[in-house]
């Protein structure tokens, strides 16, 4: 049956800000989900409140709600909007999660709106512990030992009953936030109780931990008639134990033979079958390493990371088909996109492997616990696409970046066989180099398995890329040895460096297809690969007709490179299509829209190094690449590139040196006549010293050439220096450290077009935190509220001369401190930026297009939008960052200069305080009007403490503070009720927390990060809570300030209406 | 070592050995499943065929005797990415390089799987030799009129077997089996005689059976022409009759359709057929380069019942004249999806309603 007729005007829920377990991929399924309805002439209205998307883009859906995405402002905008359907499966947990509590309301009957995607039923099957195991029972599949529990003696009574170690698996989660593994009774408390209290129902599953066995998945679909396929199988590398999103996967599984295989495969079509699933949905087993035996884990009844993943490595695109069977169609009338002339309703066949490789932020958290569990810790992953898993594995660790050619990490060269093998049962991030060096130093299989029961065929594929280096050392570097090392994914650059020869013949990639179909059909869309086989089946699809350009991706998600520049990459892609050019990608996040086969006229799903973006360029020979839309990632290739005789569009490499060279930088300023906050570069802890007694504490601390304000820090002190200097010179490090006067002014962002000549500034947004917080997590505005006219002119008249002084073409973000009525650069960046979809959608300018235009020649004054800043608009954009802290145990919450927010959100409105409570709201803030406060600060904020206190007090707040601000704030305010410290007394700050008589944490201290200090201590605490915490005062009062007027939104705006 | 094969086109391709190590010709095909290689490479249909796994990774859990469709391999030699010399399961017994040379079979690694198949999927079904040295005209031209003969007679027992001991009494022709077909029967309640191909209509009748399964097998169907006389005679006994792949296709024969080779036919475990009477789609495992011509299936004896969703070729006959039913692809799966195995319990239900007349 076709479409359904009764569908008209459908409204999709998207997955809100990006956090760690549910990034990326939503904004790539929501993204097909809004073109599938669209392309059968349905009317979209799209809510989403992460601005940094393409689903929230004008071009995506008819009607645009960039609004919190809270049950109160759903309805408002069903109540506005009046669609006819409500899609709930594409928009990860928190679309389903609303979708249902809409339903379950009675207001989608009310307001005669269909469920789309998921009945209520099928939900609660796959979701209610209960039911869920239920459900299983009833058709005979097996389900782990478990019971649901609601309060602790329950989970300690059946822990006692199963045995130890159990599970802990929270109700209604986002990547099972709050669960873990308890050995032991003190730690089952402990986990416990966090999991009931993060379980929006209360409700925690315990349950029998069986570690250890296998872990496969399958995506599978189902459609109304009953048709299930299953889309892909992929196998986890870590086994039982890691989540799923915390494991490097392999797809499709390798070590179950075809019996084994079959019967997990008829296993999740039973379950999808008797769920009544109408989409997508992924279904984990457990399976012993050594019988028949299984158990089914867990069935996530939407699409999910799991889908997106196996969509790309596949190139079946799921989002796409669930939203075509969500409006009435079947697998078997909806078209194989990718051949062409198949349909939907067959199972892929793969003809490569691919394997997944976790992103972790433990770089920014260098004291968060990097042990693996069941809770999700990874910010974003990479894909890779091999004809063997070794090179598929080493495509994935070299695009990981993590600054590793190989699976040799150089720390572990030091460490007796002994040590490694102690380091085996550490399960952390960097266990796959420990099994590797283990593998290296002859540690048998049969140990290595028995500590992580990592599959032998695992391990013994490792080992040939061991005996590879060992062959590369011994033999002779001869083209049938240096061609055998490529096969298994050793670039150009590391067998030289293992066999210290030259290469004679260098070869360049050739590449091969995903096809969904292993050749067996002709298939049109190019979607590719590097080997080292000689046919190269991109070469046909390149025509003569039209000049091509290279894109950029941005590689995985992290923190400080989001979504961001995906979304940017996406957009310059289409602008150059509609320029005329032919646009090809090179990206390896699997979970984005940049790497859906149809963004790019053509996709090379490869790492972002400089070898394997030369040998796309050997193939491609574009006319040009595009560098300022990727990100660091990108912007780093830009020189290596130039270098090669492979032209840059837009800025050039030369410019883009400019600016993040000092002192070329430097130069810069002094010839347009523009301040900077004074500094120096410097190498060792001596300069840095003499700097900072010279320009006086506190100075900024960060190592040139660096995004997202990695390994920066305020120093306020000789001893903070030292300590700092220390840990940075450990690293190997080519690279000056930079050292400024920190100036704590108001901060505010720029991003400009230029196109040599003029210039055009879309918007200025100021800062609510003051400099010092890293851009990317503070509170943003536009268009700026506090800042006086002069100043403003004083800022685009800059912007101006430094964009044409640096010959940007293109994109440019400035950042700028105003300190005492004066204008002072910090920053220069000639990209594109994290806040370029953000203006983009709140201006209605088109920044990435006009960019790209201007990278190619076009001219800014023909372009409609003329020059110079950029008319206001009417409406008040408040952009609020997200965190994923809750996810990232011991880590300090404490904002600085180095960035830890995962997304954003945006609140759109006519006032600044409706846009800045719309901004709270939707970053997750509860707004009360009354409670208890907790205010625990250093000495530096006590006297502007003292004014946000007093406007929680007029409010009625209970106010508790720490003794040595108890005693500032009660020489104003009376009623202030003192707390002991944590070691001190049993009424204390932490068991104040527990009590649930605190709503609001302000807490800022002079030095943080160490899991043992009580202002860490105290900040966890709140976060595992679910308490707002404040670590800036400036986010504190906005906040205080917005309690004190109305905590209600009023009205919800379609962004396409507000220019 | 490196060994070459060449295809009918005169196209060279420079591999590695593996298996046993000697010349062979045979018919290439390609299969794309991505497990169940053990399955493959004992499945007699494929016999006289050179056999190309386009996953590239074969080998990865062993090798497992329990889990073979027939006592030995009957492909002419084997082509992969590359073999797995570490395999891993807790079944395996050894690994496959070591199973083709006992088996005596070509096998050839390290050659671009893919290339070689989209060249049989624009060009079709070739012949190819493997060697030890690369080939002369001579050889090539030879290569041209390589055809598989006696597939059946090749394959097929000598002599009766039976197996399980159940409520229903069915032969089961044996036209090259695969023993999952003899498992699923017995697992559904059957006892089982399987015969030879060449056993007559009456010694079958002779045997009072419930009903009538036919086999799987290799090479042409229209070759059969003894079999499809003995399958007319069967016919007139009105014995409830279902027919897998091969079975499928002589039974069409015997009741006037004609069969067709397929460019480059249907191999592997991901075939979507449509039931067109239930309106459903199903996943399935095939293995065929013989088609039965749909149209050619006199209107009064049967219908299409199935159907590939990909090229609409017939996959499926429901029989009007006689209680019988055939399928193109294998319900019995091993390797590929479970999906169709209802199948069985429908051939059960049609021995109970033709018992039913019976008595």
């Amino acid at each position: 049956m076709p479409l359904r007729s009764d569908i008209k005007k459908v409204m999709v829920i998207g997955s809100g800000p990006i956090v760690i377990g549910q990034a990326a991929e939503f904004d790539y399924a929501g993204t097909q989900a809004c073109r599938a309805l669209k392309e059968e002439g349905l009317e979209v209205v799209l809510v989403n409140s992460n601005p940094a998307t393409i689903m929230t883009d004008s071009a995506m859906a008819d009607k645009i709600y960039i609004e919190p995405l809270t049950i109160d402002v759903l309805k408002k905008i069903i109540i506005k909007e009046k669609p006819d359907s409500v899609l709930s499966t594409l928009g990860g947990q928190t679309g389903l999660t609303l979708s249902m509590q809409l339903y379950k309301d009675g207001f989608l009957d009310e307001q005669n709106v269909n469920l789309l995607g998921a009945n209520c039923e099928t939900i609660d099957k796959a979701e209610d512990r209960q039911m869920f195991k239920d459900t299983m029972e009833k058709i005979g599949e097996p389900v782990i030992p478990s019971k649901v529990v609601t309060d602790l003696q329950s989970a300690l009574d059946f822990a006692e009953i199963i045995g130890y170690p159990v599970i802990v698996r929270p109700a209604f989660t986002l990547g099972g936030s709050g669960g873990g593994i308890a050995y032991d009774v003190e730690q089952l408390k402990v986990i416990c109780e966090g999991g009931l209290r993060l379980s929006p129902i209360t409700q925690v599953l315990i349950e029998k931990c069986i570690s250890g066995w296998k872990e496969i998945e399958f995506e599978v679909m189902r459609d109304k008639k009953g048709n299930v396929i299953t889309v892909c199988s992929m196998e986890n590398f870590d086994p039982v134990g890691v989540h799923t999103g915390d494991s490097i996967v392999i797809a499709p599984c390798v070590t179950l033979s075809d019996k084994e295989y079959q019967m997990l495969r008829t296993a999740a079509l039973n379950i999808i079958s008797e769920l009544k699933v109408e989409g997508g949905c992924n279904c984990q087993f457990a399976l012993h390493p050594t019988s028949f035996e299984y158990a089914v884990i867990e069935v996530n009844p939407r699409v999910s990371r799991s889908s997106a993943l196996a969509s790309k490595a596949t190139g079946y695109p799921i989002a796409k088909v669930a939203s075509k069977i969500a409006i009435g169609y079947t697998l078997d009338e909806i078209k194989n996109a990718v051949t062409g002339n198949t349909y939907a309703c067959f199972e892929p066949a793969l003809d490569y492997v691919v394997v997944k490789f976790p992103k972790w932020p433990f770089d920014k958290f260098v004291y968060a616990k990097k042990t693996l569990g069941t809770q999700m810790k990874a910010t974003g992953e990479v894909m890779a696409i091999g004809v063997n898993f070794e090179s598929a594995m080493m495509k994935a660790v070299r695009g990981i970046e993590l600054g590793f050619d190989t699976l040799n990490m150089e720390k572990l060269k030091s460490k007796s066989a002994q040590e490694i093998e102690e380091l085996l049962y550490n399960c952390d991030n960097e266990r796959s180099f420990v099994v590797f060096e283990a593998i290296k130093r002859g540690i048998s299989y049969d140990k290595i398995y028995e500590i992580t029961k990592i599959d032998k065929w695992f391990l013994a594929k490792l080992k040939n890329l061991a005996d590879m280096e060992e062959k590369l050392k011994m033999s002779e570097l001869g083209d049938t040895v240096y061609l055998e090392a490529k096969k298994l994914g050793f670039m150009d650059k590391t067998i030289e460096e293992i066999s210290g020869q030259k290469i004679k013949n260098k070869r360049y990639a050739s590449f091969k297809m995903v096809d969904t179909c292993a050749a067996e059909f002709p298939a049109s869309t190019p979607y590719f690969y590097s080997t080292f086989d000689e046919d190269n089946e991109a070469l046909p699809f390149i025509k003569e007709d039209k000049k091509r350009v290279l894109v950029f991706g941005s590689g995985p998600i992290r923190i400080g490179q989001g979504i961001e520049f995906d979304y940017s990459a996406v957009h310059c892609v289409w602008a150059l299509k509609n320029a005329g050019y032919e646009a090809v990608i090179i990206n390896n996040n699997p979970e984005t829209v940049s790497t859906d086969f149809d963004t790019g006229d053509r996709l090379y799903f490869d790492p972002l190094t400089k070898e394997d973006v030369m040998s796309v360029i050997q193939t491609e020979k574009p006319y040009g690449v595009v560098v300022a839309f990727g990100g660091q990632t990108a912007i780093k290739l830009t020189e290596f590139l130039d270098k090669n005789g492979v032209k840059i569009l837009g800025t050039s490499a030369k410019s883009i040196d400019e600016a993040e060279d000092r002192e070329k930088f430097d130069e810069l300023l002094e010839k347009c006549q523009i301040k900077r906050p004074v500094g120096s570069t410097v190498f060792t802890t001596d300069e840095a010293l003499l700097v900072a007694h010279r320009i006086e504490y506190p100075v900024l601390l960060r190592p040139s050439y660096v995004l997202g304000g990695h390994n920066m820090i305020i120093a306020h002190s000789d001893e903070d220096i030292m300590q700092y200097m220390e840990i940075i010179l450990q690293t190997k490090n080519d690279n000056p450290i930079l050292i400024d006067k920190y100036l704590m002014g108001m901060e505010v962002e720029v991003d400009a077009i230029c196109d040599g000549e003029d210039i055009l500034i879309p918007g200025i947004m100021e800062h609510i935190e003051r400099a010092g917080v890293h851009s990317g997590d503070s509170i943003s505005v536009y268009p700026p509220q506090h800042i006086k006219q002069e100043i403003i002119d004083k800022i685009t008249d800059y912007t101006y001369r430094l964009s044409k002084e640096l010959k940007v073409c293109g994109l440019v973000n400035i950042q700028y401190v105003i300190y005492q009525n004066e204008v002072y650069v910090i920053e220069v960046n000639p990209r594109s930026s994290r806040t370029v979809p953000y203006i983009s959608k709140v201006t209605g300018i088109p920044i990435v297009d006009l960019a790209l235009r201007c990278s190619i020649g076009e001219k800014l004054k023909d372009m409609g939008y003329g020059a110079g800043l950029y008319k206001k608009s009417d409406y008040i954009a408040v952009k609020v960052p997200v965190f994923s802290f809750e996810k990232l145990h011991d880590a300090d919450i404490h904002l600085g200069p180095e960035m830890k927010s995962t997304g954003e959100v945006l609140g759109i409105a006519k006032t600044f305080d409706e846009a800045i409570l719309k901004g709270l709201i939707a970053a997750g803030y509860t707004m009360k009007k009354q409670g208890g406060v907790f205010i625990s600060v250093r000495d530096s904020d006590k006297a502007e403490c003292l004014e946000i206190a007093r406007k929680f007090d007029k409010l009625g707040f209970e106010i508790y503070a720490t003794i040595k601000t108890a005693m500032y704030l009660s020489k104003t305010i009376k009623n202030i009720k003192t707390i002991p410290k944590i070691s001190e007394a049993k009424y204390n700050p932490i068991t104040l927390i527990e009590s649930g008589k605190v709503d609001y944490v302000i807490s800022t201290s002079k030095k943080g990060r160490l899991p043992a200090r009580d202002s860490v201590k105290i900040r966890r605490k709140a976060v595992e809570h679910g308490i707002p915490c404040l670590t800036s005062i400036d986010t504190a009062n906005a906040l205080a300030d917005c309690l004190g007027k109305t905590t209600e939104i009023k009205n919800v705006y379609d962004i396409n209406e507000i220019f | 070592m490196a060994i070459y094969l060449t295809l009918e086109n005169g196209m060279v391709f420079e591999g590695k050995s593996f298996g046993a190590a000697h010349d062979t010709m045979g018919e290439i095909v390609f299969t794309t499943g991505m497990t169940g290689y053990l399955e493959t490479l004992t499945d007699p249909s494929y016999f006289g065929q050179i056999v190309l796994q386009t996953f590239p990774l074969i080998g990865n859990y062993g090798v497992i005797p329990s889990d073979f469709e027939s006592s030995k391999s009957h492909i002419k030699a084997y082509i992969v990415k590359e073999w797995c010399q570490y395999p891993s399961n807790f079944r395996s017994e050894g690994d496959i390089d070591t199973f083709l040379k006992n088996q005596g079979i070509v096998g050839i690694y390290d050659i671009d799987t893919r290339l070689i198949t989209k060249i049989i999927r624009e060009n079709g079904v070739m012949n190819g030799i493997i060697s030890t040295k690369k080939p002369d005209e001579d050889i090539i031209n030879s290569l041209k009129e390589y055809t598989i003969k006696d597939a059946v007679k090749n394959v097929t027992l000598n002599k009766t077997e039976d197996y399980g001991d159940g409520k229903y009494n069915v032969v089961l022709m044996d036209f090259g089996y695969k023993k999952n077909i003899l498992r699923e029967l017995v697992k559904y309640g059957c006892t089982v005689h399987v015969v030879p191909a060449f056993t007559s209509a009456e010694e079958i009748m002779a045997m009072k059976p419930d009903g009538i399964m036919l086999s799987n097998g290799p090479g042409d169907p229209a070759e059969n022409t003894l079999i499809v006389e003995q399958l007319k005679k069967l016919i007139g006994y009105n014995i409830p009759t279902f027919g897998i792949c091969l079975g499928h296709q002589l039974l069409a024969l015997a009741n006037g359709a004609v069969t067709k080779k397929l460019k480059y036919g249907h191999r592997g475990g991901n075939q979507p057929v449509k039931d067109i009477l239930k309106d459903r789609v199903y996943i399935t495992s095939q293995n065929h380069g013989y088609a039965v011509v749909g149209d050619s299936l006199p209107g009064d004896v049967g219908i299409v019942s199935h159907i590939n969703v990909n090229d609409n070729t017939c996959e499926g006959i429901k029989y009007k004249n006689i209680p019988a039913f055939s399928v193109q692809f294998h319900p019995e799966a091993s390797a590929g999806p479970l999906d169709t195995e209802y199948l069985f319990e429908e051939f059960i239900n049609l021995i109970e309603g033709g018992a039913h007349k019976c008595h």
